[in-house]
């Protein structure tokens, strides 16, 4: 049944083509170009149509797109504030219990004045920085470990969800009795709760990356080493960055465990330490202001440093909708 | 006279052990270089798979595959694109493994997006191109590689017709000005007797060669042959039925 294979006939034959290019169009085909297209009107067909269907992606401006990002919360915060304040005005609670938002702001004058919330500012945003640097330094490699290896993942992946279930609160006995009232009692907690974060980051980021990525790799002749430095790492970079920025909020919390748990010794006066010296005080407003500032510096890193990485990252990869909003 | 680019004997193929379903059997196919061969087949029979064992991705369980020395480029269905990598990048990545020197590269790679009439386009990332686009990129990516043979699965399926057939002008105009020899796998009848010398129709369960039509004979009528292969193909996955 299978026509006669002509084995030898080869490219003369190549402009017969044209003749089949008729015969063989498909309904849609009758509205393509005639086969004896030039190859400037192919050109200008196709620039033609790649105009048609792609439309020019329109950028806001940045102060429109940070307006949009930034207003609403304030606006909520004053809601908030004005509430309160209407709040202590109207129903006049016992200022020792219920301090209304002016009673908080001339404690916070007076810690700024005493440099207290200065100096507890800079010790806990230095060493809550220094040990994010440190659990990610030793997170990657494990996270490249686990995400490359399919029997170390196996035996190490629960542990490590595990650990990042495990409140690194309860480390801090353990650590205080190793390491004392000292600066590696704060950074090994802070370790045991970013590091799990972000090597689980890392590995997530590692399987959620297309197979046919690497199989493209693979064909286009990188060795293991390529295929992971210039395929694999990149494509599992939305995924680690996700890590980074859960290992920071696990930093930063863990931090203040520590330090709102072991105060004294050589650890020095951080933000944990305002906080409990505002509680031994039973000075309300003393208290509100260190809780103040934690949260401010959380949300301050988070919008300062997080949020602008990953939205670079996911609009270059045209994960974001044009414009930018979230 | 004609000189051998790809050459299967015997090639049958199962996914685990003996007990598994046959997917390919005996599949015994000669692509001579500058050929350009078109693989027919129903979803499912097998096309990628037999794709696959020539690109190298898996290795056959019988028989054996020959391809020139450095292997063959590839062009999937989807374009593959490194999505945070621009047009340019992308086409740069592959002269860049395979091997071509840092600063060769920009121009080779706008050469080649010049190539597919790309030109304009090098410095945007894959999410702002079309589907068209993207493909072209893909193919200006694959003629990076500098193979001989280039392997082709499925790469205008998802493609608009319009969008489709420009694609397959391009592909031929981009076949006859660098002498690729092209194995093109495609369940579409038309686009197999629009672009091929020659038509290798799979059956299914397993994939075997069904037939092969000659399609760049002088006189051919076109139509009758499509015709013709419909018809075949029709019968071949009607058996299955039973
Ligand atoms: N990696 C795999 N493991 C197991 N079965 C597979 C694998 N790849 C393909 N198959 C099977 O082989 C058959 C042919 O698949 P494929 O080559 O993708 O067909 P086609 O490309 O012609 O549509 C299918 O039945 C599919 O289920
Ligand atoms: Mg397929």
């Amino acid at each position: 049944m299978p026509p006669e294979l002509v084995r030898d006939v080869l490219a003369e034959e190549r402009r017969i083509a044209e003749e089949r290019r008729i015969a063989a169009g498909e309904a849609a085909e009758s509205l393509a170009p005639r086969p004896s297209t030039a190859s400037g009107e192919l050109r200008a067909l196709e620039a033609g149509l790649d105009r048609l269907q792609t439309a020019p992606a329109e950028r806001e401006p940045w102060w429109r797109r940070a307006a949009r990002g930034i207003l609403p919360p304030i606006i909520l915060l004053v809601v908030l504030l004005a509430v309160w304040q209407a709040y202590t005005v109207i129903a006049q609670p016992r200022p020792d219990l219920y301090p209304g938002p002016l009673d908080v702001l001339a404690s916070v004058g007076s810690a700024w004045d005493t440099g207290r919330l200065q100096l507890a500012v800079g010790t806990s945003l230095e060493r809550g920085i220094v040990g994010f640097l440190i659990a990610a330094a030793i997170g990657t490699p494990i996270g490249l470990l686990l995400a490359e290896s399919r029997p170390l993942q196996r035996a190490f992946g629960p542990f490590v969800s595990g650990l990042q279930v495990l409140p690194s609160v309860a480390w801090v006995p353990a650590a205080i009795i190793w390491f004392g009232l000292s600066d590696a009692t704060v950074y090994f907690v802070i370790l045991m709760g970013a590091v799990p974060s972000i090597v689980n980051g890392l590995v997530a980021g590692v399987r959620q990356v297309p197979p046919q990525l690497r199989r493209v790799g693979r064909v286009l002749g990188a060795n293991r080493a390529e295929l992971a430095a210039l395929v694999v790492l990149p494509a599992a970079l939305p995924g680690y960055l996700a890590g980074l920025k859960q290992g920071w909020a696990f930093s930063w919390r863990s931090l203040m465990a520590a330090e709102i748990i072991a105060t004294g010794g050589s650890i020095g006066f951080g933000l944990g330490a305002l906080l409990d010296q505002g509680r031994q005080l039973a000075d309300l407003s003393a208290v509100f202001v260190a809780i103040l500032a934690i949260l401010f510096i959380g949300i301050l890193v988070e919008l300062a440093v997080f949020a602008p990485l990953e939205r670079a990252l996911l609009r270059r990869r045209g994960l974001l909708p044009a414009g930018g909003a979230r | 006279m004609t000189v051998t680019a790809i050459r299967l004997a015997g090639v049958g193929k199962r996914f685990g052990g003996p007990r598994s379903p046959l997917v390919l059997d005996g599949i015994d196919l000669d692509v001579a270089e500058g050929e350009f061969v078109c693989l027919l087949g129903a979803s499912g029979c097998g096309k990628s798979t037999l794709l696959n064992l020539v690109a190298g991705l898996e290795a056959p369980t019988t028989g054996s595959i020959e391809v020139p020395g450095d292997g063959a480029a590839v062009m999937f269905q989807e374009s593959a694109l490194m999505p945070w990598l621009t047009a340019r990048r992308n086409v740069e990545l592959a002269l860049r493994l395979r091997g071509v020197p840092r600063p060769g590269r920009r121009g080779e790679a706008e050469r080649l997006l010049e190539l597919v009439n790309l030109a304009d386009a090098a410095e945007q990332r894959p999410h702002e191109l079309s589907g068209g686009m993207r493909q072209r990129v893909a193919l200006a990516r694959a003629l990076a590689q500098d193979r001989t043979v280039l392997l082709m699965d499925e790469p205008f399926a998802a493609l608009d017709a319009i969008t489709r057939d420009l694609l397959h002008e391009e592909l031929e105009r981009v076949w006859r000005e660098t002498g690729r020899t092209i194995l093109f796998v495609t369940h579409n009848v038309h686009e197999a007797v629009r672009l091929a010398q020659r038509i290798v129709l799979l059956s299914s369960r397993p994939g075997r060669v069904a037939g092969e039509w000659r399609t760049d004979a002088p006189g051919l009528d076109a139509q009758s042959v499509a015709r013709e292969i419909t018809e075949r193909l029709r019968k071949e996955i009607a058996s299955n039925a039973a």
